[in-house]
């Protein structure tokens, strides 16, 4: 018989640890992982406590950057750059790079908009239910079309992603001028839209936001539960319950945190109103407010008060997307055959072929995956924007690849997960937008980044060599 | 005679003008242990690489129970039975044993996805068999010894009810007791009717396990005696001389001694 107190494969007794180290080992929790997420939580508190010295604010510390609103924002100005992290991340381990995203983000964009604004608008009515389909079917493919061709050339050419992606990022660049001839391309379909969570229909609300939240702890349990089971049939050694408990607790505290936050953010007033009047929902009398954000009736007139009509956002559609990516990565990369193959081929490419894997064509569907993640980034991005230009998109290849190292992902190959990838851009992003919150000019707000990425690529081999 | 369960004909495989293998015409019949000698860089591995798939032969022939055969990758070798133990080890070293023994075959489960607990089941039977006190199935294989690694390529490539096996030096890593259960498991191979390429350096083992053995020298297949017909110094003298036992003066004997 195997003892509960046992852990999987190194066979050492647990007890005789100290508390916290038997704490992670029975729990099984990547420390690299909750050290990123510490990190996060201290930067958050600081520009919280900075921003409420300069003017207070309604934040958790008494500043602008612990809000509902601003916390709301954050999430949604991660998604397009989280999007593509995900893909990232495998063509990193993969011993590949990407340089091309950012310009490919705006080849496509532009190419989705140019089609929807001056072809299928006047050819089918603008509105026309098609439209939105068709475009963002359109993004998608192309996306994954001109990934499928970067893939191509390193796969079976042999040339190496560096120079096929540098090649890229300067060519696509151009193509994304000529599609638009240089111009703004707007505005877009008015269901396309929706996946930018600009507008009320690409909110979840409240009741949804809940649903899905506790649906979401529900399958936390399910999931720790069935690979309790698995182990058990074959005689493994278990995680004792309370590291079990606990790490549902964890897991379920973090998805109804983050449902909490995201239905306490109040639709613009302006909103609510053209809503109510729209739909003839009564607004209830009350005593004007300048700093509330539902609305009421003073007199005859619409004004702001804290206590009316109030609608809450719930998570936004691009939000919900980058959720849903980052889960079907996840997946992709630790549960299926060809995640397997893409560690293995950056663990030893050599092995990989040997072993039989057909490591080209795995090469090319990476980038071809890569390639469709910056499609559906193309797709949020001009959506949110409303509209398309050859600018959208710059620069974003080196947000991706930092948000990709700063997550843990190794530039030798082999290493990296899809979830501290997503940790690392909504860790970029919110340095940046913290910095804008105190109003720190942009050239100040790129050099702490660009310093940011190298310190944590430090830290992490510091922490890499410490454990070994 | 039976058909030979392998036939290499007249394979050539040539790197940059340096003749690495230059017409080697090698069989091997069902139950049967051949062993590989020569000097370093003779050209033994990267024969059997030939039939492994892992290098494709400039001309020659393979013929797989007289029948032949395209071998053009890896996979088209597997596919006909045939495991290959490479002298680099060829595992991935950031992932665990489990995986390395599974990867390219991996267990699924009903859903389709990785079956990793099934996986993690067979490896801890078939390495209980060569290496008891492996305990390691979590960690990944860059954190293994260089002869834990040995014990799970060795694992893998008789996981999968080869027919003919490649061992390019599967004992160079391991220690005496790991080193006795590989020759336990040759034998035991080899009743059950597997063919079996070993390349090893040490004569001593070869007389032991092997029924013939084939020696190399720059390339060139220098002659194939059977071992119980030769002396260890015959089969030195061929691996260091290149010659023959029936080719030997009084005086390369001497020479040898
Ligand atoms: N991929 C390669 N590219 C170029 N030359 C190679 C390659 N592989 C082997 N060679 C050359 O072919 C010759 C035979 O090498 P091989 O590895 O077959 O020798 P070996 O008999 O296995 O030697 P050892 O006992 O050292 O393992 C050597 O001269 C080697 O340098
Ligand atoms: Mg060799």
């Amino acid at each position: 018989m195997v003892t509960t107190t046992e852990r999987g494969g190194s066979g050492q007794d647990i007890r005789r640890d100290n508390p916290i180290k038997a704490f992670f080992r029975a729990t099984e929790l990547d420390t690299r992982i909750l050290g990123m997420v510490g990190a996060m939580l201290v930067i958050w508190v600081i520009f919280d406590v900075w921003s409420g010295m300069l003017r207070p604010n309604e934040g958790l510390f008494g500043g602008a950057f612990l809000t509902p609103r601003n916390l709301w924002t954050l999430l949604v100005q991660t998604s397009s750059i989280a999007v593509m992290t995900t893909g990232m991340v495998l063509v990193i381990v993969m011993r590949e790079i990407d340089l091309s995203v950012g310009s490919m983000l705006s080849m496509v964009a532009v190419f989705g908009a140019v089609l929807q604004v001056y072809h299928l608008g006047p050819a089918l009515g603008v509105g026309h239910p098609a439209i939105w389909i068709i475009a963002m079917a359109a993004c998608l493919l192309a996306g994954t079309l001109v990934g499928a061709f970067n893939g191509y050339l390193i796969a079976f050419l042999q040339i190496p992603s560096f120079i096929v992606t540098l090649g890229g990022l300067i060519a696509y660049k151009g193509v994304a001028f000529l599609l638009a001839s240089g111009e703004t391309v707007a505005p877009m379909d008015k269901t396309f839209k929706i996946v930018g969570g600009g507008v009320p229909e690409g909110w979840l609300g409240p009741f949804w936001s809940w649903t899905l939240g506790i649906l979401a702890c529900i399958g936390i349990v399910l999931a720790l539960i069935s690979g309790r089971k698995q182990r058990k049939k074959f005689g493994f050694p278990l995680r004792p319950i309370w590291a079990e408990v606990t790490l549902a607790a964890i897991g379920s505290a973090a998805v109804l945190g983050t449902t909490r936050v995201v239905t306490s953010y109040p639709w613009p007033f302006k909103l609510i109103e053209q809503y109510a009047t729209a739909n003839n929902v009564p607004i209830p009398q009350g005593v004007e407010d300048k700093s509330g954000a539902a609305i009421c009736m003073a007199g005859d007139q619409i004004v702001r008060c804290t206590d009316g009509l109030i609608y809450y956002t719930g998570y936004a559609a691009p939000v919900l997307i980058a959720l849903i990516v980052g889960g079907a990565m996840t997946f992709l990369a630790s549960r299926t055959r060809f995640g397997r193959y893409i560690y293995a081929i950056g663990g030893n490419p050599e092995a990989a072929q040997l072993a039989g894997i057909n490591t080209r064509l795995v090469t090319v569907k990476v980038f071809a995956l890569m390639g469709f993640l910056v499609g559906l980034s193309a797709i949020i991005a001009s959506a949110r924007l409303d509209a398309a230009t050859n600018a959208l998109g710059q620069s974003n290849e080196l947000y991706v690849i930092a948000a990709a190292v700063i997550g843990g992902t190794s530039l030798a190959g082999g290493v990296g997960t899809v979830y501290g990838a997503l940790l690392g851009a909504l860790t970029m992003q919110s340095i940046q937008s913290g910095m804008q919150l105190l109003n720190l000019p942009a050239a100040f707000q790129d050099i702490v980044v660009g310093t940011v990425l190298v310190i944590a690529v430090f830290v992490d081999q510091l922490y890499r060599r410490r454990i070994k | 005679m039976a058909t030979p369960l392998v036939e290499l004909r007249n394979i050539s495989i040539a790197f940059g003008g340096i003749k690495a293998v230059d017409n080697v015409t090698v069989d091997l019949y069902p139950g049967e242990v051949v062993g590989l000698l020569g000097h370093n860089g003779a050209g033994k591995s990267t024969l059997i690489k030939c039939l492994s798939g892992a290098y494709r032969r400039d001309s020659g022939q393979i013929l797989i129970n007289g029948e032949e055969v395209q071998i053009n990758n890896p996979r088209d070798a597997k596919a006909l039975g045939i495991e290959t133990i490479y002298q680099a080890l060829a595992l991935a070293d950031n992932v665990d044993a489990a995986a390395n023994l599974y990867l390219g075959r991996e267990i699924l489960t009903r859903w389709g996805t990785l079956d990793d607990v099934a996986m993690e089941a067979e490896a801890r039977k078939v390495m209980g068999r060569l290496n008891p006190n492996f305990r390691r199935f979590k960690e990944p294989a860059k954190s293994l010894s260089g002869g834990q690694r040995q014990s799970v390529a060795i694992a893998r490539a008789i996981l999968f009810n080869a027919r003919i096996l490649i061992m390019d030096e599967p004992t160079a890593a391991l220690g005496p007791h790991e080193t006795q259960m590989v020759a336990d498991l040759i034998h035991e191979l080899k009743r059950q009717g597997l063919g079996i390429f070993l390349i090893d350096h040490d004569v001593h083992s070869v007389k032991k396990l092997c029924d013939r053995a084939a020696v190399m020298k720059n390339g060139q297949l220098v002659g194939i005696v059977k071992v119980d017909e030769v002396t260890e110094d015959d089969i030195l003298a061929m691996i260091i001389l290149g010659k023959r036992p029936d080719q030997l003066t009084p005086k390369d004997k001497e020479a040898v001694h």
